[in-house]
Protein backbone atom coordinates (compact mmCIF):
# COMPACT_ATOMS: atom_id res chain seq x y z
CA UNK A 1 0.00 0.00 0.00
CA UNK A 2 2.73 2.32 0.98
CA UNK A 3 3.77 2.52 -3.31
CA UNK A 4 0.22 3.11 -3.77
CA UNK A 5 0.19 5.80 -1.62
CA UNK A 6 3.25 7.45 -3.32
CA UNK A 7 1.71 6.64 -6.56
CA UNK A 8 -2.35 7.64 -6.83
CA UNK A 9 -3.21 10.25 -6.08
CA UNK A 10 -7.08 9.06 -4.50
CA UNK A 11 -5.25 6.84 -2.19
CA UNK A 12 -3.40 9.72 -0.79
CA UNK A 13 -6.50 11.61 -0.48
CA UNK A 14 -7.92 8.48 1.48
CA UNK A 15 -5.21 8.09 3.54
CA UNK A 16 -5.37 11.75 4.62
CA UNK A 17 -8.75 11.63 5.04
CA UNK A 18 -8.61 8.46 7.02
CA UNK A 19 -6.13 9.96 9.49
CA UNK A 20 -8.44 13.07 10.19
CA UNK A 21 -11.14 11.00 10.89
CA UNK A 22 -9.29 8.62 13.47
CA UNK A 23 -8.60 11.88 15.18
CA UNK A 24 -11.72 14.05 15.52
CA UNK A 25 -13.93 10.91 15.71
CA UNK A 26 -12.63 9.35 18.99
CA UNK A 27 -11.77 12.95 20.31
CA UNK A 28 -15.28 14.02 19.93
CA UNK A 29 -16.26 10.42 20.83
CA UNK A 30 -14.82 11.01 24.29
CA UNK A 31 -17.84 13.46 25.34
CA UNK A 32 -20.31 11.60 23.24
CA UNK A 33 -19.58 8.58 25.38
CA UNK A 34 -19.22 9.93 28.98
CA UNK A 35 -22.48 12.31 28.67
CA UNK A 36 -24.38 9.02 27.33
CA UNK A 37 -25.28 9.80 24.11
CA UNK A 38 -23.33 7.11 22.02
CA UNK A 39 -26.68 6.61 20.25
CA UNK A 40 -26.64 9.93 18.80
CA UNK A 41 -23.67 9.75 16.47
CA UNK A 42 -25.76 6.61 15.22
CA UNK A 43 -29.20 8.83 14.76
CA UNK A 44 -26.92 11.43 13.08
CA UNK A 45 -25.05 9.49 10.58
CA UNK A 46 -28.43 8.17 9.33
CA UNK A 47 -29.69 11.69 9.01
CA UNK A 48 -26.78 12.35 7.07
CA UNK A 49 -27.68 9.34 4.96
CA UNK A 50 -30.88 11.31 4.17
CA UNK A 51 -29.27 14.11 2.91
CA UNK A 52 -27.32 12.26 0.77
CA UNK A 53 -30.25 10.63 -0.74
CA UNK A 54 -31.75 14.41 -1.18
CA UNK A 55 -28.34 15.48 -2.76
CA UNK A 56 -28.16 12.49 -5.13
CA UNK A 57 -31.75 12.79 -6.14
CA UNK A 58 -31.53 16.58 -6.90
CA UNK A 59 -28.38 15.53 -8.66
CA UNK A 60 -30.74 12.92 -10.60
CA UNK A 61 -33.37 15.85 -11.68
CA UNK A 62 -31.04 18.89 -11.92
CA UNK A 63 -28.33 18.79 -14.85
CA UNK A 64 -25.95 20.26 -12.16
CA UNK A 65 -23.85 18.06 -9.65
CA UNK A 66 -24.71 18.27 -6.10
CA UNK A 67 -21.76 17.25 -3.91
CA UNK A 68 -23.92 15.11 -1.47
CA UNK A 69 -21.36 15.48 1.27
CA UNK A 70 -22.87 19.15 1.91
CA UNK A 71 -26.69 18.30 2.06
CA UNK A 72 -25.14 15.25 3.98
CA UNK A 73 -24.00 17.83 6.18
CA UNK A 74 -26.86 20.50 5.84
CA UNK A 75 -28.99 17.16 7.23
CA UNK A 76 -26.82 16.17 9.89
CA UNK A 77 -26.97 19.75 11.05
CA UNK A 78 -30.32 19.58 10.90
CA UNK A 79 -30.74 16.39 12.57
CA UNK A 80 -28.48 17.64 15.62
CA UNK A 81 -30.66 20.75 15.95
CA UNK A 82 -33.55 18.89 16.44
CA UNK A 83 -31.71 16.48 18.65
CA UNK A 84 -31.47 18.71 21.17
CA UNK A 85 -34.83 20.57 20.90
CA UNK A 86 -36.65 16.73 20.99
CA UNK A 87 -34.67 16.29 24.39
CA UNK A 88 -35.73 19.18 25.96
CA UNK A 89 -39.54 18.74 24.92
CA UNK A 90 -39.43 14.46 26.44
CA UNK A 91 -37.56 15.75 29.19
CA UNK A 92 -37.58 12.93 31.35
CA UNK A 93 -37.75 10.51 28.27
CA UNK A 94 -34.10 12.68 26.66
CA UNK A 95 -33.69 9.27 24.52
CA UNK A 96 -36.92 8.52 22.82
CA UNK A 97 -34.95 12.21 20.80
CA UNK A 98 -32.77 9.54 19.16
CA UNK A 99 -34.98 6.94 17.87
CA UNK A 100 -37.58 9.68 16.24
CA UNK A 101 -34.89 11.27 14.38
CA UNK A 102 -33.03 8.16 13.04
CA UNK A 103 -36.29 6.60 11.96
CA UNK A 104 -37.00 10.37 10.28
CA UNK A 105 -33.21 10.20 8.23
CA UNK A 106 -33.76 6.66 7.51
CA UNK A 107 -37.14 7.35 6.12
CA UNK A 108 -36.01 10.57 4.51
CA UNK A 109 -32.70 8.10 2.66
CA UNK A 110 -35.36 5.49 1.24
CA UNK A 111 -37.84 8.27 -0.38
CA UNK A 112 -34.71 10.09 -2.21
CA UNK A 113 -33.08 6.80 -3.49
CA UNK A 114 -36.76 5.69 -4.58
CA UNK A 115 -37.16 8.37 -6.24
CA UNK A 116 -33.60 8.83 -7.51
CA UNK A 117 -34.01 5.68 -8.63
CA UNK A 118 -32.25 3.06 -6.28
CA UNK A 119 -28.73 2.00 -5.18
CA UNK A 120 -26.15 2.66 -7.28
CA UNK A 121 -22.21 2.19 -6.61
CA UNK A 122 -21.69 5.57 -5.28
CA UNK A 123 -24.41 5.00 -2.33
CA UNK A 124 -22.38 1.47 -1.29
CA UNK A 125 -19.71 3.71 -0.88
CA UNK A 126 -21.16 6.32 1.32
CA UNK A 127 -23.00 3.19 3.35
CA UNK A 128 -19.46 1.15 3.87
CA UNK A 129 -16.91 3.35 3.04
CA UNK A 130 -14.46 3.51 0.18
CA UNK A 131 -10.90 3.84 0.07
CA UNK A 132 -11.16 4.99 -4.06
CA UNK A 133 -14.39 7.71 -3.60
CA UNK A 134 -12.53 11.02 -1.71
CA UNK A 135 -12.01 13.55 -4.17
CA UNK A 136 -9.48 16.70 -3.87
CA UNK A 137 -13.08 18.60 -3.14
CA UNK A 138 -13.65 16.25 -0.26
CA UNK A 139 -10.46 16.09 1.21
CA UNK A 140 -10.49 19.39 1.34
CA UNK A 141 -14.30 20.20 3.22
CA UNK A 142 -12.97 16.69 5.64
CA UNK A 143 -9.76 19.05 6.52
CA UNK A 144 -11.62 22.09 7.06
CA UNK A 145 -13.77 20.53 9.20
CA UNK A 146 -11.29 18.12 11.00
CA UNK A 147 -9.76 22.18 11.99
CA UNK A 148 -13.36 23.35 13.57
CA UNK A 149 -13.24 20.48 15.54
CA UNK A 150 -9.88 20.95 16.86
CA UNK A 151 -9.67 24.90 17.53
CA UNK A 152 -13.54 24.13 19.19
CA UNK A 153 -12.36 21.48 21.68
CA UNK A 154 -8.79 22.90 22.52
CA UNK A 155 -10.58 26.25 23.03
CA UNK A 156 -13.14 24.91 24.86
CA UNK A 157 -12.04 21.98 26.80
CA UNK A 158 -12.43 22.89 30.18
CA UNK A 159 -16.45 24.07 29.31
CA UNK A 160 -17.08 20.65 27.50
CA UNK A 161 -15.46 19.15 30.64
CA UNK A 162 -17.99 21.07 32.67
CA UNK A 163 -21.13 20.38 31.01
CA UNK A 164 -20.29 16.69 31.06
CA UNK A 165 -19.22 15.70 34.25
CA UNK A 166 -21.66 17.74 35.84
CA UNK A 167 -25.09 19.61 33.99
CA UNK A 168 -25.98 21.11 37.53
CA UNK A 169 -23.02 22.72 38.21
CA UNK A 170 -22.19 23.90 34.83
CA UNK A 171 -26.01 25.71 35.36
CA UNK A 172 -25.28 27.09 38.61
CA UNK A 173 -21.98 28.58 37.04
CA UNK A 174 -24.11 29.81 34.49
CA UNK A 175 -21.64 28.18 31.97
CA UNK A 176 -23.36 29.45 28.27
CA UNK A 177 -26.09 27.54 26.75
CA UNK A 178 -24.62 27.47 23.24
CA UNK A 179 -21.82 24.77 24.39
CA UNK A 180 -24.54 22.32 24.08
CA UNK A 181 -26.13 23.16 20.82
CA UNK A 182 -21.95 24.11 19.17
CA UNK A 183 -21.44 20.86 20.48
CA UNK A 184 -24.11 18.65 18.44
CA UNK A 185 -23.16 20.92 15.83
CA UNK A 186 -19.60 19.92 15.67
CA UNK A 187 -20.49 16.05 16.16
CA UNK A 188 -22.64 16.29 13.22
CA UNK A 189 -19.72 17.83 11.09
CA UNK A 190 -17.64 15.09 12.09
CA UNK A 191 -19.77 12.19 10.94
CA UNK A 192 -20.19 14.24 7.81
CA UNK A 193 -16.25 13.87 7.71
CA UNK A 194 -15.59 10.50 8.95
CA UNK A 195 -17.96 8.72 6.74
CA UNK A 196 -16.36 8.74 3.47
CA UNK A 197 -13.93 6.25 4.74
CA UNK A 198 -15.94 4.64 7.62
CA UNK A 199 -19.34 4.43 5.75
CA UNK A 200 -22.44 6.13 7.29
CA UNK A 201 -23.49 2.70 8.89
CA UNK A 202 -20.44 2.46 11.09
CA UNK A 203 -19.40 5.74 11.81
CA UNK A 204 -20.42 6.02 14.99
CA UNK A 205 -18.18 2.86 15.79
CA UNK A 206 -15.07 5.28 15.23
CA UNK A 207 -16.68 7.86 17.82
CA UNK A 208 -17.39 5.52 20.27
CA UNK A 209 -15.61 1.78 20.05
CA UNK A 210 -12.11 3.89 20.99
CA UNK A 211 -12.89 5.38 24.05
CA UNK A 212 -15.01 2.13 24.87
CA UNK A 213 -11.59 0.64 24.85
CA UNK A 214 -9.41 3.50 26.49
CA UNK A 215 -11.79 3.51 29.34
CA UNK A 216 -10.64 0.53 30.51
CA UNK A 217 -6.86 1.48 31.04
CA UNK A 218 -6.70 5.08 31.85
CA UNK A 219 -7.74 7.50 35.06
CA UNK A 220 -7.82 10.65 34.11
CA UNK A 221 -10.42 12.40 31.11
CA UNK A 222 -6.60 13.50 29.44
CA UNK A 223 -5.56 10.24 29.02
CA UNK A 224 -8.94 8.60 27.74
CA UNK A 225 -9.12 11.28 25.40
CA UNK A 226 -5.16 10.84 24.04
CA UNK A 227 -5.38 7.29 24.34
CA UNK A 228 -9.15 7.26 22.30
CA UNK A 229 -6.99 8.69 19.85
CA UNK A 230 -4.00 6.65 19.67
CA UNK A 231 -6.97 3.60 19.11
CA UNK A 232 -8.58 5.32 16.36
CA UNK A 233 -5.86 6.11 14.37
CA UNK A 234 -4.34 2.71 15.00
CA UNK A 235 -7.58 1.36 13.86
CA UNK A 236 -8.32 3.00 10.44
CA UNK A 237 -4.78 3.25 9.67
CA UNK A 238 -4.54 -0.89 9.97
CA UNK A 239 -8.29 -1.15 8.52
CA UNK A 240 -6.97 1.10 5.70
CA UNK A 241 -4.19 -1.46 4.60
CA UNK A 242 -6.35 -4.64 5.53
CA UNK A 243 -8.64 -2.97 3.11
CA UNK A 244 -6.07 -2.26 0.42
CA UNK A 245 -5.07 -5.72 0.17
CA UNK A 246 -7.86 -7.51 0.56
CA UNK A 247 -10.05 -5.24 -1.85
CA UNK A 248 -13.63 -4.61 0.36
CA UNK A 249 -14.72 -1.58 2.01
CA UNK A 250 -12.26 0.03 4.99
CA UNK A 251 -15.56 0.37 6.88
CA UNK A 252 -15.81 -3.02 8.16
CA UNK A 253 -12.18 -3.57 8.52
CA UNK A 254 -11.73 -0.10 10.83
CA UNK A 255 -14.77 -1.38 12.83
CA UNK A 256 -13.42 -4.99 13.35
CA UNK A 257 -9.64 -3.85 14.29
CA UNK A 258 -11.36 -1.37 16.87
CA UNK A 259 -13.16 -4.14 17.93
CA UNK A 260 -10.03 -6.46 18.37
CA UNK A 261 -8.44 -3.27 20.27
CA UNK A 262 -11.31 -3.06 22.53
CA UNK A 263 -11.20 -7.07 23.53
CA UNK A 264 -7.42 -6.68 23.94
CA UNK A 265 -7.84 -4.00 26.34
CA UNK A 266 -10.88 -5.84 28.11
CA UNK A 267 -8.32 -8.72 28.62
CA UNK A 268 -5.67 -6.57 29.83
CA UNK A 269 -7.85 -4.95 32.39
CA UNK A 270 -8.84 -9.07 33.45
CA UNK A 271 -5.05 -9.49 33.69
CA UNK A 272 -4.75 -6.93 36.20
CA UNK A 273 -3.78 -3.34 35.06
CA UNK A 274 -6.07 -1.77 37.53
CA UNK A 275 -8.05 1.71 36.14
CA UNK A 276 -6.14 3.32 39.29
CA UNK A 277 -2.93 1.54 38.86
CA UNK A 278 0.76 2.52 38.65
CA UNK A 279 0.53 1.35 34.92
CA UNK A 280 -2.21 3.30 33.77
CA UNK A 281 -0.25 6.16 34.04
CA UNK A 282 2.57 4.58 31.62
CA UNK A 283 -0.50 4.42 28.83
CA UNK B 1 -26.24 48.44 57.94
CA UNK B 2 -24.42 45.05 56.69
CA UNK B 3 -24.70 44.53 53.06
CA UNK B 4 -27.40 41.85 52.12
CA UNK B 5 -26.06 38.91 49.78
CA UNK B 6 -29.54 37.01 49.54
CA UNK B 7 -32.88 38.48 49.79
CA UNK B 8 -35.96 36.45 49.34
CA UNK B 9 -39.33 38.13 48.86
CA UNK B 10 -42.60 35.72 49.09
CA UNK B 11 -41.45 33.34 46.82
CA UNK B 12 -44.04 30.36 46.13
CA UNK B 13 -43.13 26.96 44.82
CA UNK B 14 -45.54 24.13 43.89
CA UNK B 15 -44.51 20.99 41.86
CA UNK B 16 -47.07 20.36 38.55
CA UNK B 17 -47.18 17.19 37.53
CA UNK B 18 -50.11 16.19 35.21
CA UNK B 19 -52.40 14.69 37.84
CA UNK B 20 -51.35 16.96 41.00
CA UNK B 21 -49.93 20.04 41.95
CA UNK B 22 -47.48 19.57 45.17
CA UNK B 23 -46.66 22.52 46.96
CA UNK B 24 -43.00 22.51 48.04
CA UNK B 25 -42.80 26.19 49.23
CA UNK B 26 -45.11 29.11 50.78
CA UNK B 27 -44.87 32.41 50.56
CA UNK B 28 -40.93 32.29 52.04
CA UNK B 29 -39.29 35.51 52.57
CA UNK B 30 -35.30 35.59 53.94
CA UNK B 31 -32.32 37.66 54.38
CA UNK B 32 -29.13 36.72 54.96
CA UNK B 33 -26.47 39.10 55.14
CA UNK B 34 -22.52 39.32 54.76
CA UNK B 35 -20.42 37.20 56.48
CA UNK B 36 -23.50 34.77 57.81
CA UNK B 37 -23.38 31.65 58.49
CA UNK B 38 -26.82 30.24 58.36
CA UNK B 39 -27.83 26.83 58.56
CA UNK B 40 -31.53 25.78 57.06
CA UNK B 41 -32.82 22.77 58.67
CA UNK B 42 -35.88 21.33 58.53
CA UNK B 43 -37.46 17.72 57.69
CA UNK B 44 -37.28 15.61 54.42
CA UNK B 45 -39.46 17.07 51.87
CA UNK B 46 -39.65 20.44 53.51
CA UNK B 47 -37.96 22.60 50.37
CA UNK B 48 -34.67 22.64 51.39
CA UNK B 49 -33.43 21.92 47.97
CA UNK B 50 -36.26 23.44 46.12
CA UNK B 51 -35.19 26.50 47.76
CA UNK B 52 -31.61 26.60 46.85
CA UNK B 53 -32.16 25.36 43.23
CA UNK B 54 -34.22 28.36 42.64
CA UNK B 55 -31.80 30.67 44.55
CA UNK B 56 -29.35 29.30 42.25
CA UNK B 57 -30.86 29.38 39.15
CA UNK B 58 -31.19 26.04 38.86
CA UNK B 59 -34.87 25.69 38.60
CA UNK B 60 -36.90 28.48 37.45
CA UNK B 61 -38.73 30.90 39.92
CA UNK B 62 -42.44 30.59 39.73
CA UNK B 63 -43.76 33.38 42.60
CA UNK B 64 -41.78 35.62 44.39
CA UNK B 65 -38.52 37.41 43.85
CA UNK B 66 -34.58 36.97 44.82
CA UNK B 67 -32.10 39.37 44.71
CA UNK B 68 -28.21 38.18 45.34
CA UNK B 69 -26.08 41.19 46.22
CA UNK B 70 -29.25 43.88 45.39
CA UNK B 71 -29.37 42.43 42.10
CA UNK B 72 -32.68 40.46 40.45
CA UNK B 73 -30.78 37.07 40.84
CA UNK B 74 -31.98 36.92 36.90
CA UNK B 75 -29.48 39.76 36.42
CA UNK B 76 -26.53 38.95 38.62
CA UNK B 77 -23.59 38.03 36.48
CA UNK B 78 -21.02 36.64 38.82
CA UNK B 79 -21.68 33.27 39.45
CA UNK B 80 -18.25 32.63 39.66
CA UNK B 81 -18.17 34.21 43.56
CA UNK B 82 -20.67 31.41 44.42
CA UNK B 83 -19.38 27.64 45.29
CA UNK B 84 -21.98 25.47 45.42
CA UNK B 85 -21.88 21.49 46.70
CA UNK B 86 -25.06 19.92 45.78
CA UNK B 87 -26.81 16.56 47.73
CA UNK B 88 -25.84 14.28 45.16
CA UNK B 89 -22.75 14.93 44.07
CA UNK B 90 -21.19 11.91 44.16
CA UNK B 91 -24.36 9.78 42.65
CA UNK B 92 -23.02 11.05 39.01
CA UNK B 93 -19.50 10.65 40.07
CA UNK B 94 -19.45 6.88 39.71
CA UNK B 95 -18.16 5.40 36.71
CA UNK B 96 -16.77 9.26 35.52
CA UNK B 97 -13.36 8.83 33.53
CA UNK B 98 -11.33 11.90 35.35
CA UNK B 99 -9.07 12.59 37.44
CA UNK B 100 -9.66 13.94 41.02
CA UNK B 101 -7.31 17.00 39.99
CA UNK B 102 -9.75 17.89 36.68
CA UNK B 103 -12.75 17.35 38.95
CA UNK B 104 -11.47 19.82 41.59
CA UNK B 105 -9.93 22.29 38.54
CA UNK B 106 -13.47 22.85 36.35
CA UNK B 107 -14.49 24.74 39.67
CA UNK B 108 -12.78 27.03 38.36
CA UNK B 109 -14.21 26.90 34.49
CA UNK B 110 -16.69 30.32 35.10
CA UNK B 111 -14.31 32.34 36.94
CA UNK B 112 -11.24 31.48 33.65
CA UNK B 113 -13.61 32.40 30.94
CA UNK B 114 -14.11 31.63 27.83
CA UNK B 115 -11.50 30.06 25.69
CA UNK B 116 -9.04 30.38 28.55
CA UNK B 117 -7.07 27.50 29.37
CA UNK B 118 -5.78 26.33 33.59
CA UNK B 119 -2.54 28.44 34.10
CA UNK B 120 0.34 26.84 36.43
CA UNK B 121 -1.62 29.73 39.02
CA UNK B 122 -4.59 27.52 38.53
CA UNK B 123 -2.67 24.72 39.53
CA UNK B 124 -0.89 26.05 42.80
CA UNK B 125 -3.96 26.83 44.02
CA UNK B 126 -5.33 23.26 43.26
CA UNK B 127 -2.43 21.75 45.92
CA UNK B 128 -3.88 24.50 48.21
CA UNK B 129 -7.48 23.12 48.29
CA UNK B 130 -6.27 19.79 48.50
CA UNK B 131 -3.91 20.47 51.40
CA UNK B 132 -7.17 22.22 52.87
CA UNK B 133 -9.15 19.31 52.69
CA UNK B 134 -6.40 16.69 53.73
CA UNK B 135 -6.79 15.03 50.02
CA UNK B 136 -3.22 15.28 48.27
CA UNK B 137 -3.15 11.57 48.25
CA UNK B 138 -5.68 11.39 45.91
CA UNK B 139 -4.59 13.89 43.65
CA UNK B 140 -4.40 11.51 40.64
CA UNK B 141 -6.88 9.00 41.44
CA UNK B 142 -9.75 8.08 39.39
CA UNK B 143 -12.60 9.67 40.77
CA UNK B 144 -15.07 6.68 40.34
CA UNK B 145 -12.91 4.58 42.48
CA UNK B 146 -12.94 7.15 45.87
CA UNK B 147 -15.79 6.18 48.22
CA UNK B 148 -18.47 8.45 49.01
CA UNK B 149 -16.92 10.43 51.62
CA UNK B 150 -13.73 11.18 49.76
CA UNK B 151 -16.03 11.84 46.44
CA UNK B 152 -18.10 14.48 48.86
CA UNK B 153 -14.44 16.15 49.77
CA UNK B 154 -13.33 16.32 46.56
CA UNK B 155 -16.61 18.12 44.94
CA UNK B 156 -16.41 20.21 48.68
CA UNK B 157 -12.89 21.41 46.99
CA UNK B 158 -14.33 22.26 43.78
CA UNK B 159 -16.62 24.83 45.67
CA UNK B 160 -13.57 25.97 47.77
CA UNK B 161 -11.08 26.76 44.49
CA UNK B 162 -12.14 29.69 43.06
CA UNK B 163 -12.04 31.31 46.57
CA UNK B 164 -15.93 32.15 46.66
CA UNK B 165 -17.83 34.58 48.80
CA UNK B 166 -20.61 33.07 48.85
CA UNK B 167 -20.69 29.09 50.11
CA UNK B 168 -23.95 27.14 49.18
CA UNK B 169 -24.05 23.60 51.10
CA UNK B 170 -26.79 21.42 50.47
CA UNK B 171 -25.89 18.12 52.69
CA UNK B 172 -22.18 18.37 52.28
CA UNK B 173 -20.99 16.14 55.04
CA UNK B 174 -22.94 13.25 54.02
CA UNK B 175 -21.34 9.58 54.27
CA UNK B 176 -18.21 11.55 55.77
CA UNK B 177 -16.74 10.11 58.71
CA UNK B 178 -16.59 11.78 62.52
CA UNK B 179 -12.65 13.15 61.91
CA UNK B 180 -13.42 14.46 58.55
CA UNK B 181 -16.42 16.40 59.57
CA UNK B 182 -15.30 17.87 62.22
CA UNK B 183 -12.06 19.10 60.14
CA UNK B 184 -15.08 20.51 57.44
CA UNK B 185 -16.73 22.54 60.01
CA UNK B 186 -13.03 23.65 61.09
CA UNK B 187 -13.06 24.77 57.47
CA UNK B 188 -16.38 26.40 57.33
CA UNK B 189 -15.17 28.47 60.26
CA UNK B 190 -11.98 29.67 59.08
CA UNK B 191 -14.37 30.95 55.92
CA UNK B 192 -16.80 32.51 58.18
CA UNK B 193 -13.26 35.01 59.70
CA UNK B 194 -12.72 35.84 56.28
CA UNK B 195 -16.61 37.09 55.75
CA UNK B 196 -17.71 34.37 53.36
CA UNK B 197 -21.10 34.24 52.98
CA UNK B 198 -22.03 30.49 54.32
CA UNK B 199 -25.81 28.73 53.57
CA UNK B 200 -25.59 25.32 55.07
CA UNK B 201 -28.56 22.86 54.33
CA UNK B 202 -28.04 19.66 57.16
CA UNK B 203 -30.06 17.45 59.22
CA UNK B 204 -27.15 17.85 61.76
CA UNK B 205 -28.92 19.85 64.19
CA UNK B 206 -26.19 19.24 67.10
CA UNK B 207 -23.20 21.09 64.90
CA UNK B 208 -25.23 23.31 63.56
CA UNK B 209 -26.22 25.15 66.89
CA UNK B 210 -22.41 25.37 67.62
CA UNK B 211 -21.37 26.20 64.57
CA UNK B 212 -23.63 28.18 62.64
CA UNK B 213 -24.77 32.10 64.07
CA UNK B 214 -28.08 31.79 62.26
CA UNK B 215 -30.84 28.83 61.89
CA UNK B 216 -33.81 29.16 59.42
CA UNK B 217 -36.14 26.14 59.99
CA UNK B 218 -38.35 25.26 56.86
CA UNK B 219 -41.00 23.19 55.82
CA UNK B 220 -43.09 24.79 53.59
CA UNK B 221 -42.85 27.97 55.36
CA UNK B 222 -40.59 29.17 56.92
CA UNK B 223 -41.17 28.62 59.85
CA UNK B 224 -38.29 30.10 62.12
CA UNK B 225 -35.31 32.52 61.64
CA UNK B 226 -33.24 33.60 64.64
CA UNK B 227 -29.90 33.15 65.77
CA UNK B 228 -28.62 29.87 67.14
CA UNK B 229 -29.43 31.21 70.45
CA UNK B 230 -32.58 31.56 69.90
CA UNK B 231 -33.04 28.34 68.31
CA UNK B 232 -31.35 26.30 70.86
CA UNK B 233 -34.04 27.98 73.51
CA UNK B 234 -36.77 26.92 71.39
CA UNK B 235 -39.33 24.66 73.21
CA UNK B 236 -39.94 20.93 72.32
CA UNK B 237 -43.48 21.63 71.04
CA UNK B 238 -42.04 24.29 68.80
CA UNK B 239 -39.30 22.07 67.24
CA UNK B 240 -42.06 19.29 67.01
CA UNK B 241 -44.47 21.64 65.24
CA UNK B 242 -41.64 21.99 62.43
CA UNK B 243 -40.68 18.92 62.04
CA UNK B 244 -43.91 17.15 62.50
CA UNK B 245 -42.81 14.50 64.93
CA UNK B 246 -41.91 14.98 68.58
CA UNK B 247 -38.39 16.31 68.59
CA UNK B 248 -36.48 17.46 71.52
CA UNK B 249 -32.88 18.65 71.54
CA UNK B 250 -30.25 17.25 74.07
CA UNK B 251 -26.69 17.68 75.37
CA UNK B 252 -23.99 15.52 74.97
CA UNK B 253 -20.84 17.27 76.90
CA UNK B 254 -20.32 20.01 74.18
CA UNK B 255 -22.48 19.06 71.45
CA UNK B 256 -25.82 19.18 71.33
CA UNK B 257 -28.21 16.52 69.33
CA UNK B 258 -31.39 16.71 67.85
CA UNK B 259 -33.04 13.26 69.22
CA UNK B 260 -36.57 12.01 68.80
Amino acid sequence: MIQALLEYEFIRYSFISGVIAGLIAPLVGTFIVIRRLSLIADALSHVTLGGIAFGVYLSSIFTVTINPLITGIIFSIMGALGIERLRSVYKHYQELAIPIIMSLGIAIGIVFLSLADGFNQDLFGYLFGSISAVSINDLLLIAGIGLIVILFIFFLYKELFMVSFDEEYANVMNINKWIYVAFIIVVALVISASMRIVGILLVSALMTLPVASAMRITSSFKQLMIVSVIFGEIAVIAGLFLSFHLNISPGGTIVLVSILILLGTILLNRLGVSRNGSRAQEV
Amino acid sequence: MSEAIFELKNISYTYKDKLEHTPALKNINLKIDKGDFVALVGPNGSGKTTLIKLILGVMKLQKGEIYIKGDNHQKYASWQEIGYVSQKSNSFAKGFPASVSEVILSGLTKQKGLFKRFSRKDKKRLEEVLELLDIQDLKDKNISSLSGGQTQRVFIARALINRPSILVLDEPTVGIDNQHVKEFYDVLLKLKKQSVTILLVTHDIGVVVDHANEVACLNGHLHFHGTNHEFKNLGEAELSKIYGFPLQLVSHDHDRECCV
